[in-house]
């Protein structure tokens, strides 16, 4: 039995300051991490099977251990560019807790043998810069940041880096050359960061979540926090429930649960007398599930297996008030916005799915338009260096399939409710009817 | 586009809608003897250089500091910045281009953002906008932007005043939030996320792992599991 991990205690007055942390038990585990060698910590990591939380789900455990070793300078850079539509844990966990997160950021960085770590956060969020910026502060003075922390002889800087607006920068790549000063484009893989990263360096590139559960398994031990959530995705997580729930927020639980629990019995379920229509269990990104759905068990690989993904866990409810098209339209539109315009196929296909979106709810659309946008969606998925196109391709094409029969009844009212086209005059037109 | 257009239009470079002025040199690194800097404004951009290993790292926070005093990404804010870090006006105009929340023509003094995406538009994220647009109109040191995912879906529909972040907020809100701002007044401070507990009540007392469900029966919606 353990207490909730992240957000226990989390509005306790003061506990973004080092006092009240310490206070609680805070940068415990950073001691005992540090009394192990990196080799014992990254043991641990491995042993707790920790997947990452922002969007991927990698093995954090694994990621540590594919960074080389030998004299070379290697980074660790926290990513805190939570742009996901749905998502704002980290939000949270940043502004109320950043102690966490430092001290996750020092015991990770120990055992990838880091000397230089960065927090990217996301240029809008004012408050938790902020909030990071005077914790860092009071790290540093306290000896958990900077030369030979506790005794320790292991070295780290912390700098707390601004965004400046802009969703491709929360993908890993793309937030590297951000951080370098350049424009967010993803870059060609391989070289994946852990081997050619951040200033060409190895770079070991974590999720707000993540590092900032990384204490409570010093704390615990990886094995014993493995015993938390399912086999293959082990431990608590924070979900953001948002959209049509009567209790939108950020809720703690165990990897594993019915996702009815989470949506109804955390989040109060759509308002009285609504049903749910659609659902994405992981940001804008995931294919959408139906109400169907909601047995599935709230982990990795249930919600895989259902057809969609857990990505940043966050629950994104539609209830049936809601026109499909117009959800299809915001998330193509937002994606047509956000794409860096490196890759043809996102950088056009986004483009053109918003265009066709436009035809059917102006009329002008036939139900083979449906099958344009399927394939068009399809010609992204797994063409571009990064997955911001497959980001709008999947939940688009989830949607088409799932709901065709009311993208079709759409198209025929408008269409019905289209003026008449212009008189052709003779020999003007093709044999287009 | 057009925002991105103005700015390389007024730098003489092309794009793929304009021709770009053949006569016109490339600028170059800006001369320090000719381009005089603020010194608050050279201060913030070294200090910021010296953080980094490579000092181009600080090219997006500089042009913050920039934008700070300047109001927008002007030329003259370019030429500053780009003389302190030696690197190329073109350089810092490709990041200003890119960079939503870098303004690349001149903008108010505050700016307000509003959220318009999925979560905050199921919410009324639309009417909030078209409430605010309204409420804000004709004032030409408020820039009012549509923005997307500002990661604040629980309290949707929401906005960031200067970044400050409020919300949910109905378009009746509208007119008070501009009247705070104008005002220099906080902003709707009863609705500020800074002061917002999280929503989860039992955050405190969950335990983990959590009793099996009674009868079993994984499908059933399960109330108070504290």
């Amino acid at each position: 039995m353990s207490e909730a991990l992240l957000l226990h205690d989390i509005d306790e007055p003061g506990l973004h300051t080092l006092a009240v942390y310490e206070q609680r038990g805070g940068y415990e585990a950073l001691r005992k991490a540090l009394a192990m060698t990196p080799a014992q910590v990254l043991s641990e990591l491995e042993a707790s099977g920790i997947r990452g939380r922002g969007g991927a789900g990698f093995q954090m455990g694994k990621k540590v251990s594919f960074l080389p070793h030998g004299a070379i300078e290697r980074y660790l850079v926290c990513n805190a560019d939570e742009s996901e539509p749905g998502t704002f844990k980290d939000r949270e966990l940043m502004q109320k807790a950043p102690h966490m997160l430092i001290e996750g950021i020092v015991i990770a960085a120990h055992a990838a043998e880091a000397s230089r770590s960065f927090i990217y956060v996301r240029g809008e969020y004012v408050l938790q810069a902020d909030v990071l910026d005077a914790a860092v502060a009071e790290a540093r003075a306290a000896g958990y940041l900077g030369e030979d922390i506790l005794g320790s002889g292991h070295s780290l800087s912390l700098v707390v880096h601004r965004g400046a607006g802009a969703y491709i920068c929360g993908e890993e790549t793309g937030l590297l050359d951000s951080l370098e000063g350049k424009r967010g484009n993803p870059r060609l893989k391989p070289p994946f960061p852990a081997n050619q990263g951040l200033y060409q360096g190895p770079t070991l590139i974590n999720n707000v979540e993540t590092l900032a559960t990384v204490p409570a398994i010093m704390r615990m031990g990886g094995a014993e926090y493995a015993k938390l959530g399912v086999e293959t995705s082990t431990g608590t997580k924070v979900v953001s429930v948002s959209g049509h729930v009567q209790r939108p927020g950020n809720y703690e639980i165990e990897l594993g649960i019915p996702s009815r629990e989470l949506i109804y019995g955390l989040a109060g379920g759509p308002p009285e007398g609504r049903a749910i229509k659609c659902w994405f269990p992981g940001g804008s990104s995931s294919p959408v599930l139906t109400a169907d759905d909601l047995d599935v068990p709230y982990d990795f690989d249930s919600v895989a297996h259902a057809g969609s993904m857990l990505g940043s866990g966050a629950i994104i409810v539609v209830d049936d008030s809601t026109p499909i098209l117009d959800v299809a339209m915001k998330l193509a539109k937002f994606y047509r916005h956000e794409s860096c315009g490196k890759c043809t196929p996102c950088r056009e296909g986004t483009a053109w799915t918003v265009r066709m979106l436009e035809r059917i709810d102006s009329g002008e659309a036939t139900p083979m338009d449906l099958d344009i946008i399927t394939s068009v969606c399809d010609h992204i998925t797994g063409n571009c260096l990064c997955v911001l196109g497959d980001a709008m391709a999947m939940p688009i094409a989830s949607m088409i399939a799932k709901f065709r029969p009311e993208f079709e009844a759409h198209m025929q009212a408008a269409h019905e409710r289209a003026p008449a086209p212009a008189p052709v005059s003779a020999g003007g037109e093709g044999g287009f009817a | 586009m057009s925002a991105a257009g103005e700015a390389q239009a007024r730098a003489g470079a092309g794009g793929w809608d304009r021709p770009t002025e053949r006569e016109k040199r490339a600028a170059t690194i800006p001369d320090p003897e000719s381009t005089p800097v603020p010194a608050a404004l050279r201060e913030r951009v070294e200090s910021a250089m010296a953080l980094y290993p490579d000092s181009r790292s600080a090219a997006v926070p500089a042009l913050h500091a920039a934008q700070e005093l300047h109001g927008w990404c002007s030329p003259e804010a370019i030429e500053q910045v780009a003389c302190v870090m030696r690197v190329t006006p073109a350089y810092l105009d490709s990041l200003a281009t890119f960079y939503d929340m870098l303004e690349t023509e001149p903008a108010g003094r505050h700016s307000v953002y509003v959220c318009t995406n999925i979560s905050c538009s199921l919410r009324g994220a639309d009417e909030l906008m078209a409430a605010v647009e309204e409420a804000a109109a004709a004032d030409p040191e408020v820039r009012v932007r549509a923005f997307e995912c500002l990661g604040a879906c629980d309290i949707a529909p929401m906005a960031s005043v200067d970044g400050v972040y409020v919300g949910p907020l109905t378009p009746k809100d509208a007119p008070v939030l501009l009247a705070d701002l104008r005002a220099g007044r906080p902003i709707l401070p009863e609705r500020q996320l800074a002061r917002r507990p999280v929503a989860d009540p039992h955050a405190n007392s969950r335990a983990f792992p959590l009793p099996p469900p009674e009868g079993a029966g994984a499908g059933e919606p399960e109330e108070g599991q504290a």
